[in-house]
């Protein structure tokens, strides 16, 4: 097991690029889908003030 | 298929079909992906297990330059066809763009350290124009960003976009043109991939896991523009 963590004496490159690899890949994630319930969440709102239906025009 | 997807609702109904399959499909890719290259995979006999950094760091690297491409594509098509996804399809896919190539320079950088003796050298040119690659997804942000009226800024930014097209081939070729601290291709040339299979096949199922990320969240947030545009015209039409 210590061995897997020293990676052979590269550990203290393999494990930040590993690290910083997976937090910018969860961030992306995390971010595209907050704004997207934001975004989804604010149309439905404006539709039932307006009374319209889902009939989109970008 | 592209004129069916052009109307923006039936856009927005397919991709919420497709979405949810690629999320899973992504996570079994790089769940797979990363345990191979972390734990199964042997240490290279060279480099020793620094050479773990390639599985992160290759796919990072070839992902900032495909969506580079789907990115200039998609501009195109918007300036010449006046195609109504094609600027959403562009703007949705700059920043996942910068992120992989953010990725690809400081995974890089942590490998260049034990392997070249340094995290940085300006004087190669793989390493300045991959630089470069990430001040043009950024400057064509910030263009989006800086212009309210998002016809003239699509036009705009579609336009920055083709012109930093130029650095693609660029950083494709930089290693064979200028021969410096970076080795050469060794996957995509011509006599066919020179690394070992058992390097080869979990570095493929990562570069598969990351596309795949990058097609989920790209719909993502191509509906989320969609959403965007469709909240500010109702605004405005409560606003008249």
């Amino acid at each position: 097991m210590a061995d897997f963590f020293a990676m052979g004496g590269y550990g203290g490159y393999v494990w930040p690029a590993y690290i910083i690899t997976v937090a910018v890949l969860i961030a992306a994630i995390v971010v595209s889908l907050q704004a997207h319930m934001r975004a989804r969440r604010t149309v439905r709102r404006l539709e039932d003030d307006s009374g319209e239906n889902g009939e989109s025009q970008t | 298929m592209i004129t069916f997807l052009a109307n923006p609702k039936r856009f927005v109904d397919f991709s919420n079909v497709i979405a949810p399959w690629l999320a899973v499909l992504a996570a079994m890719l790089l769940g797979v992906g990363f345990y191979w290259a972390l734990v199964v995979t042997p240490p290279d006999y060279q480099q020793g297990q620094s050479v773990k950094i390639m599985f992160v760091h290759v796919p990072a690297a070839y992902m900032g330059i495909m969506v580079y491409g789907a990115m200039a594509v998609a501009s195109l098509t918007g300036l010449v066809f006046r195609h109504p996804l094609a600027d959403v399809a562009a703007k949705s896919a700059a920043p996942l763009g910068a992120a992989f190539t953010a990725l690809a320079l400081l995974t890089g950088s942590l490998w260049g350290r034990p392997m070249w003796g340094t995290f940085w050298q300006w004087g190669d040119a793989r390493l300045v124009s991959e630089l470069i690659l990430l001040f043009i997804y950024l400057g064509y942000i910030a263009l989006w960003n800086a212009i309210d009226d998002p016809v003239r800024a699509a036009k705009a930014a579609a336009i920055l976009s083709l012109v930093g097209a130029a650095d693609v081939p660029i950083i494709h070729f930089s290693v064979d043109w200028w021969n410096t601290l970076h080795q050469p291709a060794s996957i995509v040339r011509p006599g066919g991939p020179t690394i070992d299979r058992s390097f080869l096949v979990p570095l493929l199922i990562m570069m598969a896991g990351y596309t795949v990320l990058f097609a989920w969240l790209w719909l993502v947030r191509m509906q989320t523009e969609i959403f965007e545009r469709r909240a500010r015209s109702l605004m405005m039409a409560r606003g008249a």
